[in-house]
């Protein structure tokens, strides 16, 4: 076991990986030389050399559409998408061609790849930093979506999501990239992808989040266990697919559900997550769903941030809400 | 011949003439009378094909269909020089190389009858489905590319474009990044004079397409691609300068779209018929044809004999298509994931409890 934080725990598993299997090529916008922005790539040009990890030209549709043809290929490339708010010229490609090549040739061919992207606010950034759209990718048939909220996560999922022959968006909560350290295993090991992970048990209310939010939810349950309210805690872990089963168990037996998302309410994962409870649970319910989540607006800069963001406090009103229902 | 056809020179490069004779010897591709004959003949079948697929979509047997017509020697003379190992990254109009490939005509045929199962490609490997979204497919084409040098293969790729598609973002990115990576590509452009009905001059205000190269630092070239000599002469030596690790290459093949951009489209709205039949003057198949018979290799009574027969067999690949099985409900679920998620499982699970519910529902009304 080695302390790490999430950024470390990313970089571990991209080492493991690039270790293992030759297959696997790293490669976007600074990640070579400079080892990414946010130093999540950093020394593994240095280790693995240059045709493996590397700087690619300042593309974003071009990064992801060259590592669908090198997947079809026989290559497993984990590309970064240096902002989420960079990702959009990189859509006709993920929406057109990597969700839609397997199912085009009727399971010839195959994109086994990995689109990492820093996402979400808080960090005092420019615009098109902070957003958190996971609700547009997890439209998007043939995707999967997935976001870790702990190092240990962010390491199993990435060498799981690395194995796995689908293109999968791995959404790294870069908030918390560096503010959550915890013990994490040196050696491989992978996470299920598609399962949700119940971080506490609960018997009141059952609050869904994922990534940077948990922390946040956290912090909200450490206030409404002082008035008595005990919150089951469900990390999401995946955007696409739900784990529904999950969701339905939990809600049946708390009567209530909170989601709590960053991005914009309308048509938003809280939506679709609510909507599960009620097909699941309607009996079980004792309260219509709530959406923690933010407003139909553009993520303001900095100094309007806190309008924007979910804190514990904006949590903690709808529990207490939820409660007395 | 790079050097000399520097698209800054503003040549195009021809082998042969409207009539069908040699301009220079010395600039012929190293190519067998008899593989030249047989190429003529694929062309013949591709036109062929193409001419009665469209009366089959004027009978409502097909769906909307892209024809090669006017086109054919591009993929004439790619069909010519593409090997087992080597990757085809089509766009849509490329029928010559895809059947080179190992794609049968039935496949193309259940394609635009509505079938995915026409882009499996039983008998092909190394072949990309046709693809919809203009030029997004070259990126694919410069990421094979680059798994090819990586592994440090000996393998090639020919990605094709039309006129209209070098507008887009993702040619730029995929001749920037194959010539950033040195990767063996060899993208063709098919200008084929429009984009549906935009003409390529309000495509650009380049001199020619082929000049684009300049600027991303490759070898480009702007061939006559109604000429089937030349452009298996250019494909020829762009394979060479790839095998080389002087790729990619770009290539300009100009050329007439003689036909509709698809079935659905009218070409009389935007183009005269003085141009028409200036063009026609350039038919490759014509300029072919005449090589031949000058050298006694073809004749046209052999011609009318041989078109019977590819009518024949277009019609019977045709009806091998048109009884295809009924498409099954668990084919649009199968695909999507490597493995279905439980989601999708019970999606399918819902879709035919629904069809078992309708059959129960219309045959009670039906009995009333």
């Amino acid at each position: 076991m080695k302390i790490m934080n999430m950024v470390g725990a990313i970089n571990d598993a991209l080492d493991i990986k690039l270790k293992e299997d030759n297959n696997v090529v790293v490669f976007g916008e600074d990640v070579g030389v400079e080892g990414g922005v946010f130093r999540v790539t950093e020394n593994l040009q240095k280790k693995y050399g240059a045709d493996r990890v590397f700087d690619s030209p300042l593309a974003e549709s071009g990064i992801v559409g060259t590592a669908i043809g090198m997947s079809i290929a026989g290559l497993r490339p984990v590309v970064e998408m240096q902002f989420c708010g960079f990702i959009y010229p990189a859509m006709n490609q993920i929406i057109s061609h990597a969700t839609r090549m397997r199912n085009r040739s009727r399971g010839k061919l195959e994109t086994p790849m990995v689109i990492r992207m820093p996402y979400g606010g808080g960090i005092n950034a420019l615009e098109h930093h902070s957003e958190s759209m996971e609700a547009l990718f997890g439209h998007i048939p043939g995707l999967k979506v997935i976001a870790p909220s702990t190092p240990h996560d962010a390491k199993g999922m990435l060498i799981s999501a690395i194995e796995s022959n689908d293109t999968i968006l791995y959404m790294e909560p870069k908030r918390i990239y560096r503010a959550i350290k915890q013990e994490v295993s040196e050696d491989k090991f992978t996470i299920e992808l598609g399962k949700a992970n119940v971080l506490t048990q609960g018997k009141d209310v059952t609050i869904v989040s994922f990534g940077a939010m948990i922390r946040e939810v956290q912090k909200a349950m450490v206030m409404a266990k002082e008035q008595g309210i005990s919150v089951e805690l469900i990390d999401l872990r995946s955007i696409y697919p739900i784990d529904r089963e999950t969701i339905r168990n939990s809600v049946r037996k708390t009567g209530r559900i909170i989601t709590v998302t960053e991005g914009p309410k309308s048509f938003g994962l809280g939506a679709e997550i609510s909507q599960i409870a009620i097909e699941e649970a309607f009996l079980s319910l004792e309260a219509p769903p709530a959406r923690v989540s933010s407003y139909d607006v553009i993520v303001p800069l900095p100094k309007g941030e806190h309008h924007y963001m979910q804190d514990a406090y904006k949590i903690l009103y709808e529990i207490e809400k939820i409660v007395k229902y | 011949m790079f050097e000399k056809y520097n698209p800054i020179n503003k040549l195009m490069f021809q082998v042969i003439d409207n009539d069908g004779k040699v301009i220079d010897k010395k600039l012929m591709p190293k190519v067998s009378d008899e593989r030249v004959l047989k190429a003529y003949k694929d062309m013949l079948f591709a036109r062929t094909a193409d001419l009665q697929i469209v009366s089959y979509q004027r009978q409502g047997r097909i769906f909307t269909y892209p024809p090669n017509y006017g086109q054919e020697a591009i993929s004439g003379a790619t069909a010519v020089i593409i090997e087992e190992k080597d990757w085809l990254v089509p766009a849509f109009r490329e029928m010559g190389a895809m059947l080179a490939k190992g794609v049968s005509l039935k496949e193309l045929f259940l394609l635009f009858m509505g079938y995915e199962d026409g882009n499996a490609y039983k008998n092909a490997n190394k072949v990309l489905p046709i693809s919809v979204p203009i030029a997004s497919q070259l990126l694919h084409a410069s990421g094979i590319g680059y798994e090819i040098k990586y592994n440090k293969k000996n393998e090639l790729v020919y990605a094709f474009v039309g006129d209209g598609g070098t507008s887009e973002g993702d040619f730029h990115e995929a001749v920037n990044f194959a010539g950033v990576w040195k990767v063996p590509v060899i993208f063709i452009i098919q200008n084929n004079q429009y984009g549906i009905s935009t003409p390529t001059r309000m495509q650009t205000a380049s001199e020619s397409l082929a000049i684009k190269a300049l600027a991303y630092g490759v070898k480009g070239i702007q061939v006559d691609g109604n000429d089937f000599f030349a452009m298996l002469k250019v494909l020829e030596e762009s394979k060479k300068a790839c095998e080389k690790g002087e790729g990619p290459i770009l290539i300009e093949a100009v050329t007439y779209r003689k036909g509709a951009h698809t079935t659905s489209d009218d070409p009389t709205k935007y183009r005269t018929k003085e141009e028409e039949q200036e063009w026609d003057k350039k038919d490759p198949l014509k300029r072919l044809k005449q090589y031949l018979i000058d050298k006694k290799l073809w004749s046209e009574k052999e011609e009318e004999k041989i078109i019977e027969d590819f009518k024949k067999e277009v019609d019977r690949q045709f009806i091998e298509a048109e009884n295809y099985p009924e498409y099954k409900a668990e084919d649009i679920f199968k695909y999507m994931y490597a493995e279905m998620p439980q989601e999708l499982k019970d999606q399918e699970h819902r879709l035919k409890e629904f069809y078992r519910w309708k059959e129960e529902r219309v045959s009670q009304t039906s009995k009333k």
